[in-house]
């Protein structure tokens, strides 16, 4: 099968490319991208027109989602997730562990892919646990782990327990070639807190999680990445000490990279207290931070320290979040919104430009995981995000693709959207409202 | 819900419950407390104590003394009373003080002794086993110590300086015995008038009229 996408602008910085393109893909694959390719005299080639105000990025890939498969289906399914990344404009996700029973065995995941297999939407990368049931004691058997399919380590949910375990994890994952994602919080400072610590938590009365809690974990792994030669991404980071240790870290060649999710670089811990008091689709870990923070995200992803955006897809069934705050699960729902918010407040802003923007959703991410796509170079899976930036979108939960409808972001209108998903040469979805029809 | 009551008085051990609640529920919400967040009809009813024998309380020196993080007491207080125009000093140890409460309007300090000083109230909070648990304090002994209100510390303030405990009253931890029972107390009177408090909102949240 042979499909020619034409016109609209290209971008895609692995290969240094931003101008009109026209992209040819056979059998799933990028076969040729180039200027005006002819079309005459192949009869069987599907040509999409696509429209000029429309922009064609290697596919989008999420590194950092919670599918809830095997064991928490009434929040999401692999099914539902995948539904939900496509409409979202990721061509791929990552998706972490800490499902029941936990990814920490091959047969667990052999069971997510093959259930990503049959939804046949977005790729499914698995993330493994670092630990036995993310126990902090034993190492997971990580080289079987990897031979299944899974491309990188956590204990996400909770931070890896000990330094030394965290070494040797580390020391470990490198022979396979993958990086250790943490979740980094020190759980003796973050105790019971449900909020960052600070004058909104205080005034509500909320037990507060300090930034310490996050800054000292990134601090302890960034020294033992630096001791072994180990790859460690610092998932969801959520504060300006955790950056500032980021930077001095690259600055000494330590193999460290970080992701930001959107609602770290876009609210701060105002929110707990309006519009709505106790809203619990405020409530995440790491908690929203205070506005330095939030304004340190946006330095870090403008001056290129922050390697990539991660949504946390972290869905929740609505009675789960219809409680007191306490007592709510932590996370928010991303797939659906993680797009259009970067588009809005950061390549509108001027924060980023689109070709920053496209590394920071897909070329880094890929690199980082060591997967395929984050190209459209001859040869590379045809997987491609078709963004119009300029599309008024109006956030509407009521509509999701997930099972889930837990983001404090619903209403939200926002300046830039999806037009087409596009997974192996094959359309996932199409934006009817971007004037677009494959 | 169905049940329609016109009111629901509400204590909770989450802060925020009668947010939620209140979004919910029809029924008028009285917050008896909910977690470490508010407790108003403490409130008023030490805003009530307090007029009874100054008069007033604008331009007066209240120090609030103790478990400042956890007290719901605290801070239903501060909102009233820096309302209400008093100069309100907040004391404790610096692991019970949370964060950016200057912004409340208050003075923070971990001296109890500068902020008794030439007070015109000082209102003690209670302080609870478990803190000691999670290191907040090395121990009842030393708390005593540090911050207790003993008598040389009442005789810091103003001559007819009032003593207030939203209760109940940990002896010898907080507050010397000799203080609790002293002249200066009006510990006792908080719980009266505290009936009466709570009779007059509820009379006037379920439709009452003023007098």
């Amino acid at each position: 099968m042979k499909r020619l996408l034409r016109g609209g602008r290209l971008i895609d910085p692995a290969q240094g490319l931003d101008g009109q393109f026209d992209v040819l893909i056979e059998d799933g694959r990028v076969a040729r991208i180039d200027r005006d390719i002819a079309v005459n005299g192949q009869p069987d080639l599907d040509v999409v027109e696509v429209p000029a105000d429309c922009v064609v990025c290697p596919g989008f890939i999420d590194m950092h989602v919670h599918l809830r498969e095997p064991g928490f289906e009434h929040k999401e399914t692999i099914a539902t997730g995948t539904a939900a990344a496509v409409a979202g404009g990721f061509t791929a996700v990552a998706c972490m562990p800490n499902t029941n029973p936990i990814n920490d065995n091959a047969s667990v995941t052999k069971y997510i892919l093959e259930k990503a297999a049959q939804a046949g939407l977005a790729r499914v990368y698995p993330i493994a646990a670092v630990s036995v049931e993310s126990r902090g004691e034993q190492l997971a058997e990580i080289g079987e782990l990897r031979a299944a399919g899974c491309v990188a380590i956590s204990d996400d949910g909770r931070p890896v327990a000990t330094a030394q375990l965290m070494r040797r994890a580390l020391e470990y994952s490198s022979m396979f070639g993958m990086p250790v994602v943490d979740h980094c919080e020190d759980r003796s400072l973050a105790g019971e807190g449900v909020a960052h610590e600070g004058y909104h938590a205080s005034l509500l009365g909320l037990r507060g999680i300090p930034a310490a809690a996050e800054e000292v974990m990134v601090d302890r792994d960034i020294v033992l990445a630096g001791l072994t030669g180990g790859a460690f991404h610092v998932a969801h980071m959520s504060v300006r000490g955790s950056l500032r240790a980021v930077r001095a870290g690259k600055a000494r060649g330590v193999r460290v990279t970080c992701e930001v999710t959107p609602h770290h670089f876009i609210l701060d811990d105002e929110r707990l207290a309006s519009p709505v008091s106790y809203d619990t689709n405020c409530k995440m870990n790491p908690p929203l931070r205070e506005t330095a923070d939030r304004d340190a995200m946006l330095e870090g992803l403008r001056d290129g320290s922050i390697d990539a955006i991660a949504s946390d897809h972290a869905p929740h069934h609505y009675d789960e979040k219809k409680v007191e705050f306490d007592r709510a699960p932590f996370g928010i729902v991303g797939l659906e919104t993680a797009v259009p918010l970067s588009l809005d407040r950061l390549v509108h802003t001027g924060v980023v430009g689109l070709g920053r923007l496209v590394e920071l959703l897909s070329t880094n991410p890929a690199s980082i995981l060591g997967v395929p796509g984050g190209t459209l170079r001859r040869g590379s899976p045809a997987d491609v995000t078709i963004i119009a930036p300029d599309l008024p979108v109006t956030v509407d939960a009521s509509k999701f693709r997930s099972r889930s409808r837990n983001t404090p972001f619903d209403g939200w209108r926002l300046r830039g959207g999806v037009a087409a998903t596009i997974v192996g040469g094959v359309t996932m979805w199409v934006n009817e409202s971007a004037g677009f029809h494959l | 819900m169905a049940m329609a009551p016109d009111l629901i008085v509400v204590r909770h051990s989450a802060s925020g419950a009668c947010d939620f609640l209140a979004r919910i529920c029809r029924a008028g919400i009285i917050n008896a407390g909910d977690g470490t967040h508010e407790h108003p009809t403490q409130a008023l009813l030490d805003a009530f104590t307090i007029r009874e024998h100054k008069g007033r309380l604008d331009r007066l020196k209240v120090a609030i003394v103790g478990d400042l993080l956890h007290s719901r007491v605290l801070r239903s207080n501060v909102q009233l009373l820096t309302k209400l125009g008093a100069d309100v000093w907040v004391s404790g140890p610096p692991t019970m003080m949370p964060p950016g409460i200057e912004r409340l309007g208050v003075k923070a300090t971990t001296s109890v002794d500068a902020a008794v000083d030439q007070a015109d109230v000082i209102m003690m909070l209670r302080i609870q086993l478990e803190r000691m648990e999670g290191a907040f304090f090395p121990s009842f002994r030393e708390y005593f110590t540090v911050f207790g209100l003993t008598t040389e510390r009442v005789a810091r303030a103003k001559p007819d300086v009032i003593i207030m405990h939203p209760g109940p009253m940990n002896r010898g931890v907080e507050i010397a015995s000799e203080v609790a029972d002293g002249p200066y107390s009006v510990i006792l009177e908080q719980v009266s008038n505290g009936v009466a408090v709570r009779m007059a909102t509820l009379y006037l949240l379920a439709g009452g009229a003023e007098a």
